[in-house]
């Protein structure tokens, strides 16, 4: 055993990219959910995310349009799933979980000649001054841009939910359906556009890991990530700066843990993977025990009578 | 003050298999309140909705301020001053005051300016309310203010209100009256939709009665008796209850000390609670709401257990017995809120039926259903009490109040109980169905059956008990024959000054 092998600073710093698919996945889906619909299939979402960015960036060299590609990708498979309970007024969960299935197919079809090729490297940003702070700036200043990314929209649906009006509508069909339709809001209009938004965010958060985190393409390689994502949005209450700190935990203990397993500590190492998934949705528990609560409507099918 | 503010010409609006309105026509005046009287499913609410813009007439044509009027949607209704309280609240749980208030605005202003403004108004009216707490923690009528609250700050002309007192505690109602006589004195007009004729009485001006999605007639309700409106609503004359003598008979239930603690936070102890009842014998219980009466109910049909001896069925003590053991032995209850206690919604009636009336009518044998049985049994009830419906496999839920609730009675009442207790029986439904819910009541007690009636409504209690008391806090106020009882009585037994004399406050 050897711990002095763990770099706090390094620790801290791949925590951040560690975080970021879940974090922007959950995002998306707590905004699906806030407008009270269930979508189930964030994991199909974010593994055709994945591949799509990936094939995008590897044929144009840009990962920036790779991450775009990603975004539509994510987007467009949601759209099926807006089709199915929003006009078909099929249920939330079965249509959700056959998302997930047909998202993982899906991508293995498409991903078949791009396994073993790298991807176009992203630049780190490199910000002067800031990025030379010592400690700090390894920690906070010297990442790739989707990171900030991510970090801005926490803050930017924080925002959005409390004080603008967008929000308080998404809010309100979320909570009651019916009383939002009977004040003459377009429920299924509003829905869509959440779901779409939701589908976006979920395919970033798979490009992430296929361009950035690790950066190749191999079938299934979200592993999970998405199912995080949804326990994630449960746990934090449908609170943004909760999702982010769920993240950061469940980031941070990937991290340690496998440094951890670096390190040789003896205990073994089935023990150390399933530990961020116990203790991120352990302190998130312990944290939704107050009044907070689902949407009223989450998951309900709305059918607009008269 | 006199011109005319809104007429409705010919308005037809069809459904598959109904004609909801059929040439409606009428018109509403500014500054004078308009009733719009009819039995449930008359058409009524699909009229409003048409007003409200919800719903798109088939043909028809509506003038507002002497300009065609026809919203597409709701806002272009509110945009031309029509707003609308809903008969269920248009409201949103988890969010604030203000936030709710916002949400049925155009063009809301920041919500510190909205908070300032929503106590303003709420003060000019009389209708005092927190912008900042949570609606789902408000009472019934405080949530209505919000919804009015909501709808004055737009400046409306036209207020519609759909059945706004079914909730509301008489204290309630003298508020909520005095709110709109302001309104119509600043030149607004009302059109007010209820059951309760008296009400109508007092408060309107004018009144258009619907029938079968038709306009039958129209009178003015101050110089209309309660009962001449019932009848141009129903379309024929039909009888009030009335009793056919009365043998009493032993006890056949008997409540002594019974005590229990609130079931939740919002709940409401019961504090040593004594009465009997005997065959024959219908005994009224009143009292405004939320002073124990679902606990009562609950404590008498058996979701919730009292002492063995509490509770006293032709002698035997069944305080520790579940529901279905009640049941069995001839107790049977009828709970008020009818969807998702007495009925289970996304059910079917026959369902529903074998819900409680399984045991009594042997519609199970050996663990199986009887369908065949079920079904047999759900159409009696369907044609005994009228209930308007397409046929008994019809979900609870599709069915309107008033039907659900003469269903959902009608299911106790044949099931020949031996002692009824009714929570609320004619809540929401109209004159004549009401009037008939009231006949089976009573026809059941001349039949020898024990009845426990608890109601808010004072006439209906008045006009069926042979003895009343009221519930006050958890406790039963002294029981005093029904007859010669004067209103100022029952106040103070409503009041909680148990046998004292008035007290001056």
């Amino acid at each position: 055993m050897d711990f002095g092998s763990i770099n706090p600073v390094l620790l801290l710093a791949s925590l951040m990219v560690a975080a970021t698919p879940i974090l922007l996945a959950a995002l998306g889906e707590l905004v699906v959910e806030r407008a009270g619909v269930l979508n189930l299939g964030v994991e199909g979402m974010m593994i055709i995310g994945a591949i799509c960015g990936f094939a995008v960036a590897v044929n144009t060299g840009s990962p920036v349009l790779g991450f775009v590609a990603a975004a539509g990708g994510g987007a467009l498979l949601s759209l099926l799933f807006a089709l199915l309970t929003q006009f078909a007024l099929a249920n939330q969960v079965a249509s959700g979980l056959a998302l997930t299935l047909f998202g993982l197919g899906l991508s293995a079809l498409l991903g078949q000649g791009y396994v073993g090729i790298k991807p176009p490297p992203v630049g780190k940003l490199d910000i002067p001054l800031l990025g030379d702070i010592p400690v700090l700036g390894p920690i906070l200043f010297s990442h790739d841009l989707m990171v900030y990314f991510g970090l801005g929209l926490v803050l930017a649906i924080w925002a959005m939910l409390k004080y603008t009006r967008a929000g308080l509508v998404l809010r309100a069909v979320g909570e009651n359906h019916d009383a939002a339709h009977a004040l003459g809001y377009k429920v299924v209009r509003i829905r869509v556009l959440a779901i779409l938004f939701g589908g976006a965010c979920a395919g970033l958060g798979g490009a992430y890991i296929s361009l950035i985190r690790v950066p190749q393409w191999t079938e299934g390689m979200t592993a999970g990530a998405g199912w995080i994502a949804l326990a994630l949005v449960v746990f934090a209450s449908w609170k943004a700066g909760r999702v982010l700190l769920g993240a950061w935990i469940f980031g941070g203990v990937t991290v340690l843990q496998l440094n951890l397993q670096a390190a040789g500590i003896a205990i073994p190492v089935e023990y150390l993977s399933m530990s961020p998934y116990l203790i991120t949705i352990l302190v998130l528990v312990i944290m939704s025990a107050d009044r907070s609560r689902a949407p009223a409507s989450l998951g309900r099918i709305f059918h607009a009578s008269q | 003050m006199t011109g005319e503010l809104l007429s409705v010409e010919g308005l037809t609006k069809a459904y598959p298999g109904v004609i909801a309105n059929d040439d409606v026509s009428f018109a509403i005046r500014e500054g004078e309140v308009h009733a719009l009287l009819g039995e449930n499913g008359a058409g009524k609410s699909t009229l409003v909705k048409m007003i409200y813009g919800l719903v798109t007439p088939d043909s028809g044509t509506m003038t507002l301020h002497g300009a065609p009027y026809a919203p597409a949607e709701p806002r272009a209704a509110r945009a031309a001053g029509v707003a609308m309280v809903f008969q269920h609240f248009s409201l949103f749980d988890a969010m604030s005051v203000a936030e709710n208030v916002a949400l049925g605005m155009e063009h809301p202003p920041a919500l510190r300016d909205l908070a300032t403004r929503i106590r303003d108004v709420s003060e000019t009216y009389g209708l005092p309310l927190d912008p900042f707490r949570t609606v789902g923690d408000l009472s019934a009528g405080e949530r209505q203010r919000v919804e009015i609250i909501r709808c004055l700050l737009q400046d409306p002309k036209l207020l519609i209100m759909d059945e706004p007192t079914s909730v509301l505690t008489p204290q309630e109602v003298d508020i909520l009256f005095e709110t709109l006589r302001k309104l119509t004195a600043e030149g607004v007009a009302i059109l007010y939709i209820s059951h309760k004729l008296e009400e109508i009485r007092t408060l309107c001006d004018h009144a258009t009665i619907l029938r079968l999605g038709k306009t039958v007639g129209t009178c003015i309700p101050r110089e209309t008796s309660a009962r001449a409106m019932a009848e141009m609503m129903v379309g024929s004359a039909f009888a009030a209850p009335a009793r056919v003598g009365r043998n009493l008979g032993t006890v056949a239930i008997e409540v002594a000390n019974l005590s229990m603690p609130a079931p939740s936070q919002f709940g409401t102890a019961l504090e040593n609670i004594s009465f009997a009842v005997q065959e024959g014998e219908v005994l009224g219980i009143g009292g405004v709401a939320g002073n124990g009466q679902d606990e009562l109910l609950a404590a008498l049909s058996g979701e919730a257990r009292a002492g063995a001896e509490a509770i006293r069925l032709k002698g035997d003590g069944i305080g520790r017995l579940g529901p279905s053991e009640r049941r069995a032995r001839g107790l049977l209850t009828a709970p008020e809120e009818r969807l998702g206690h007495a009925a289970a919604p996304d059910m079917s009636l026959i369902e529903n039926t074998v819900l409680t009336a399984a045991a009594r009518e042997n519609l199970m044998q050996n663990g199986f259903l009887k369908w065949g049985a079920a079904e047999a049994f759900a159409r009696k009830i369907i044609t005994a009490f009228d209930v308007r419906t397409p046929g008994p496999g019809t979900a609870a839920r599709a069915l309107s109040g008033g039907n659900l609730q003469k269903f959902v009675i009608g299911r106790e009442v044949l099931q020949r109980p031996e002692v009824l207790v009714v929570n609320q029986p004619t809540w929401g439904v109209d004159a004549a169905a009401a009037a008939a819910i009231r006949q089976a009541l009573l026809d059941l007690a001349a039949n020898g059956a024990a009845v426990i009636c608890i109601s808010q409504d004072l006439d209906e209690l008045m006009e069926i008990s042979d003895r009343f008391c009221a519930l006050n806090e958890g406790r039963l106020s002294e029981i005093r024959p029904a007859e010669g009882l004067s209103v100022e009585e029952i106040g103070l037994m409503m009041g909680g000054v148990h046998g004292m004399e008035v007290a001056h406050v």
